[in-house]
């Protein structure tokens, strides 16, 4: 049984991973903020499996704010802000998907070889569960980096942030108060560029992060 | 004895080569040559075989008193000699029949008997050589009787510059050996291959002797980044020398590989095995890509030796690392699958070859978007070159598989493996080896079914005859080898056994009693395979099959104009050519690997002047590695041309200020 | 008289694969329909399809040589061969042994070869765009097999389908990220291989949609039935190698007698049903993929074996 739940919680923090490579995948707009909302989702049920095999039930609460706010809220905000701003649905890698997915196993196998040596001393699940928590950072700021949209960085910013809480909830005992300051940021920092891009979205005509680097004020 | 016998047969080759200089006009003189080519490469191989089979248990050495005085020429046969001679006078054998009827189109055979003996003479030598200096100066009499054999027909255009590249990358690489050997001798300075094996060199040491072997016999076998004179060399020469440079020369270049690293550097470091299985499985994946991109048959099958030699090395990476961690089972699972396939290379490469130069001499072009619609002009050479495309794209019940199948049992026991780079670097290179294997397949779809099917797309195509019976007979024995040896893989691995225990300490288990003629390689509980069985299986299924339908269903037939969903169009040049086959695999990978680029113009509506395509590819290496060597070299040459110039007074003065400097290192150094 | 008895468990597997294949596709069109609310064809139409070509006259191109005519047998045969070696209703039939699961992905290839080149036989644009399309699609399909074969061989210390089975059924399996992702990376390979949708559509003519349909353009009476029997044979095959490494449950081990051989008989017919129901229901609820992203699907599953297996590499327990 002891085995089976830890098998579970391995599951669901390897089903982050693939989740996050969907996110790499993704090549439109409104697909993209969906496999987010899948994204959280999953946080969210890994973190109330946590709370169950850890006796910790102010985790729960933890899970309830990540599904209510991660899953629905900002997903349907998000949704509201594309259409609202008329974005060009269609995401613009900058090198091919195919390359960028292999980057991604890259960072992975880069985060196992970091992640394994240092954590010798504790179970193997919780150091491979460590491991994937830091692939999910990574491949979170690879999303930020190889696409030219501004949604696509809000996203990959915020899939940092699911990253963070695998791997704060994987080890026992998170104190809730970190995690609500945490989520709230994250509302305020999402409500902030949404307000920036209806701002750039009257001054300059696009959310096109490469048409708005030649307005920056040191370029030649 | 049979060390003995294996030198009077490179003797009569020696013998044949010089005779050919004076005889060269004579009318019977091809039939002389290759014939004795033909008979002499024969008892060799017999001789060979024999030896390796009967599995000596101590080797033969052999000293002439020619060469260096104090060293005399030494010579050694042991079961890691004996399979590479093997392979090197199978592939002999075949090219003589060959040569026979192919060269009777030969405009100047002056140019080409002398050189083949000796060609065929310095592969054997190099093998049975025993010491640094004959090893090298047998090295140097195989690369020069190749390089004139390249330049056989050098008024053709690009032959004489594939000539100077070669040139210019064989002393290169001789030069790499030559600097290993001097490591290897240490300060003892013993050239003689029995003092270096009796005291390696320390680790330091070792590695630097490992990376200039990579350098001296990979750029040789092809290895990337050293291969960009491969695809050059190799088709310019005649069909038969292309099928030995390709399918044999390579292979000298892993025995002088093996033999160095395994044999005479004693025990690996585990970094060996990774650097060596990484060149290994990015040579592949790039040879088989260049490949895809080629149109031209003879430089398409150049390129895929580069993908072989790769797939051979991460076998010996694999070996390496195995025998660094004291895995010796693995290590000699790694280097059978290794030499297995240096075998099967050369006998499908080889045939691939002939194949491709019974087309050059039917219909004169070597280009594949001339070619097509040959199966109905051509059946036979069609049938033996399926065969052969069959076998190097790794399909069973043929060879190619049964070796690959070997290098993926090697990948699987690696994760006994503990260094960490190894533990990511191993599955890699398996994918790039599955990766390889899979674009293989489509490379040789497109070789095959461009030349040889479809309809002819020029008058050359649409007149060809069949080649001679000399040739056919020699395409025909190696594919059926190829059958051969992938139904009863059993024999050859058990005939490995002694070359392996010897490198590496262990061997494979005996095949030869096992059920059914099947083969394990590590354990029943884990894999086998029967070859046997399953070609049995496919040929009753489909014989019975077309049996039974046509008995009891139908076998009416009826001929009509193509369906082509009922807009056929007579112009051949409406189907598919070698280009418009590669373009989605071009789109997928070539944008990456060759930056490729393709633009389209079309004429406006109403205009009837033809679209145009264009395709733009680069060699990423030669932009990155060569052209800066060759940028460099020819800058450094202009400024030291300025020294010609000189006046007497100022090379007095050089020679003087030499003088000087080299007392005073001599002063120093006391 | 053991040895006897084995054959003929043999050879009954390999009728029953032959008998059962038709019905899978026949089943899976059959749920399509209902699914759009049609009444759809009868099941056993594809049997009767089948029958109809057989009896048929085949129209040959003047253009098309041997190849041509000896392709469907051979394609036939070497699918047919390797829809045999996998565990159906038992493992560890006595030829089971023959060909372990690289073996299996390698004859698959053989018969892509075969059929590629009889798509370029005839000189037409049509069978050259199927036969480019399908070597492109099996230079991502067949690496992406092979990892998902070294994820599942690294598990079960060993290739054979039978032993990977038998440790599949054991207990200290547990539920692995690894098999996880090679299960999708499986469903992956196994959609584009048989020319399913979202990579090829297996109901349409149109030339901008098909792969498997370009090649076979040429063909007709009982060459034409004999390829269809064989990608019939190919989805069957799929599917089988799918239930019988991931959900193991119900397959009798050879030795076991009669009747646990029926009761594995049963069994898999349930699977197949039911994973012929989840491909339909996939194949209903998504649209067709245009050809240049399909390099990016099988792409992610290469990715995704790769990833199995390097974490297997790396450590123990995942």
């Amino acid at each position: 049984m002891d085995q089976l739940a830890l098998d579970v919680a391995h599951l669901f923090a390897g089903g982050l991973v693939l989740v996050s490579f969907m996110l790499l995948y993704q090549d439109r707009m409104t697909g993209l903020v969906n496999v987010f909302a899948l994204h959280a989702l999953v946080v969210s049920t890994s973190v109330a499996w946590q709370a169950n095999i850890q006796h910790a039930p102010h985790l729960y609460i933890t899970a309830a704010i990540a599904l209510a706010v991660k899953a629905f809220v900002i997903p349907m905000a998000l949704h509201r802000i594309i259409v609202r701003l008329g974005i060009h649905r269609e995401i613009d890698p900058v090198v091919g998907i195919g390359q960028t997915m292999l980057a991604g196993i890259g960072l992975v196998a880069l985060s196992i070889m970091v992640m394994l040596p240092i954590t010798a001393q504790a179970g193997t699940l919780a150091r491979e569960d460590l491991a994937f928590a830091l692939s999910v950072v990574l491949l979170g700021l690879l999303m930020m980096i190889a696409r030219r949209n501004a949604v696509s960085q809000v996203i990959g910013f915020m899939s940092i942030e699911n990253g963070l809480i695998l791997a704060a909830t994987g080890a026992k005992g998170m104190p809730l108060v970190v995690e609500i300051s945490v989520a709230f940021s994250i509302l305020v920092a999402l409500i902030v560029i949404g307000v920036f891009l209806f701002r750039i979205r009257e001054r300059f005509d696009s959310v096109d992060i490469h048409a708005l680097h030649e307005h920056r004020g040191e370029q030649p | 004895m049979a060390l003995t016998g294996l030198m009077w047969c490179v003797a009569a080759l020696l013998a044949a080569g010089v005779a050919a200089v004076a005889a060269a006009r004579v009318r019977a003189a091809s039939a002389l040559v290759y014939g004795t080519a033909l008979c002499v490469s024969t008892a060799a191989l017999g001789i060979a075989g024999a030896s390796l089979l009967t599995g000596h248990a101590t080797a033969g050495t052999l000293t002439l008193p020619v060469g260096l005085p104090w060293l005399g020429a030494h010579f050694r046969l042991d079961a890691l000699a004996a399979f590479f001679l093997v392979v090197v006078n199978l592939g002999g054998a075949m090219a003589s029949p060959f040569g026979l009827g192919y060269g009777r189109h030969e405009e100047t055979p002056a140019r080409v008997l002398p050189f083949f003996p000796a060609f065929l003479a310095g592969m054997n030598l190099v093998v049975l050589a025993d010491d640094a200096f004959t090893f090298l100066f047998t090295w140097e009499l195989m690369s020069l009787s190749s390089w004139a054999l390249v330049m056989a027909h050098h008024r053709r255009s690009g032959n004489a510059a594939a000539g100077y590249l070669y040139l210019i990358m064989a002393s290169f690489g001789t030069l790499a050996l030559l600097l290993a050997f001097g490591l290897l001798a240490g300060s003892a300075g013993d050239y003689a291959f029995e003092g270096m094996r009796a005291a390696p060199p320390a680790a330091g040491m070792a590695g630097a002797v490992l990376a200039l072997v990579l350098i001296g016999a990979g750029s040789k076998a092809g290895l990337v980044p050293l291969h960009v004179w491969l695809p050059l060399a190799h088709p310019a020469a005649p069909s038969h020398v292309s099928a030995l440079m390709s399918g044999v020369m390579t292979k000298v270049a892993v025995y002088g590989f093996v033999r160095i690293v395994f044999d005479l550097l004693g025990a690996p470091i585990w970094w060996w095995g990774a650097l060596v299985a990484l060149l290994g499985g990015i040579t592949a994946v790039m040879g088989v890509l260049h490949a895809l991109m080629e149109h031209d048959l003879k430089r398409l099958l150049a390129y895929h030796t580069v993908e072989n030699i790769g797939i051979i090395f991460i076998g010996l990476g694999l070996a390496l690392a195995f025998e660094a961690n004291r895995m010796s089972a693995a290590a000699a699972l790694g280097l059978t699958a290794a030499l297995f396939h240096v075998f099967n290379h050369s006998l499908f490469k080889s045939l691939l070859f002939f194949g491709s130069g019974a087309v050059l001499t039917a219909t004169g072009e070597r280009d594949m978007e001339r070619l097509g619609g040959l199966v109905h002009r051509m059946p036979l050479t069609a049938f033996a070159f399926l065969v052969g495309s069959a076998a190097i794209s790794a399909l069973p019940p043929f060879n190619g598989f049964v070796s690959e199948w070997l290098t993926f049992q090697a990948v699987l026991l690696s994760p006994g493996l503990p260094q960490w780079l190894l533990k990511f670097l191993v599955p890699a290179m398996g994918a790039l080896l599955a990766l390889s294997a899979a674009l293989a397949a489509a490379c040789f779809v497109k070789a095959f079914g461009v030349t040889f099917l479809g309809r002819p797309r020029s008058d050359a195509a649409r007149d060809a005859v069949e080649t001679d019976r000399w040739s056919l007979a020699a395409m025909f024995i190696l594919a059926a080898l190829c059958l051969v040896a992938g139904i009863l893989p059993g024999y050859f691995i058990d005939a490995l056994a002694p070359v392996t225990q010897a490198l590496a300490g262990a061997h494979l288990p005996r095949q030869e009693q096992l059920d059914w003629l099947t083969i394990v390689p590590v354990a029943q509980s884990r894999s086998s395979y029967n070859g046997l069985l399953l070609f049995l299986f496919i040929a009753l299924a489909a014989g019975l099959g077309a049996e039974a339908i046509h008995r009891w269903a139908s076998d009416a037939v009826r001929r009509s104009a193509a369906w082509d969903c009922g807009f056929p169009d007579p112009s051949p040049a409406t189907q598919y050519t070698a280009g418009s086959f590669s373009q989605p695999i071009r789109k997928v990978f070539g944008t990456v690997v060759f930056r490729a680029r393709e633009e389209v113009h079309m004429p406006p509506p109403g205009d009837m002047r033809a679209g145009r395509m264009h395709v733009r590819m680069r060699d990423v290496l030669w932009d990155a590695f060569y052209a800066p060597i060759t940028g460099l070299v020819g800058f450094g040459a202009d400024h030291l041309n300025k020294v010609q110039f000189l006046t007497i007074r100022a090379y007095l003065t050089l020679v003087f200020g030499a003088l000087v400097v080299l007392l005073m290192v001599l002063a120093i150094w006391q | 008289m053991a040895i006897a008895l084995d054959l003929l468990v043999q050879f009954g597997q390999m009728l029953l694969v032959l008998a059962l294949a038709p019905l899978l596709t026949g089943y899976v069109r059959k749920v399509k329909a209902h699914l759009l609310r049609r009444q759809g064809p009868p099941l056993l139409q594809p049997y009767r399809d089948l029958l109809r070509l057989l009896r048929k006259e085949v129209v040959l191109a003047h253009t098309a040589s041997w190849v041509f005519r000896a392709a469907p047998y051979l394609v036939f045969a070497a699918t047919w061969v390797a829809a045999s070696l996998v565990p159906t209703f038992a493992t560890g039939l006595i030829f089971s042994y023959a060909a372990d699961m690289i073996a299996i992905v390698a004859l698959l290839g053989s018969a892509r070869f075969m059929l590629a080149l009889a798509g370029l036989d005839v000189g037409t644009s049509f069978g050259g765009i199927g036969s480019s399309r399908e070597m492109m699609i099996a230079s991502l399909a067949e690496p992406a097999m092979l990892m998902v074969t070294f994820t599942l061989s690294l598990l079960a210390g060993s290739t054979q389908l039978s032993s990977i089975a038998a440790f599949m059924q054991g207990a200290g399996v547990g539920l692995r990220v690894s098999l996880a992702l090679a299960l999708i990376g499986l469903v992956m390979v196994a959609i584009a291989e048989n020319a399913r949708i979202p990579v090829d559509n297996p109901a349409t003519h149109l030339e901008l949609t098909m792969v498997h349909e370009a090649m076979i353009l040429e063909y007709s009476g009982r060459h034409l039935a004999v390829i269809e029997a064989a990608s019939y044979l190919k989805l069957l095959l799929y599917v089988s190698v799918i239930a019988c490494v991931f959900f193991p449950w119900g397959i009798a081990v050879s030795g076991q007698g009669p009747a646990a051989y029926l009761g594995g008989v049963g069994v898999y017919v349930l699977k197949l049903a039911a994973c012929g129901f989840l491909l339909a229901v996939f194949e209903t609820a998504i649209a067709k993929m245009r050809v240049f992203r399909v390099p990016d699907f099988l792409g992610a599953a290469l990715m995704l074996g790769f990833l199995a297996a390097l974490l297997l590499f790396v450590s123990r327990a995942a």
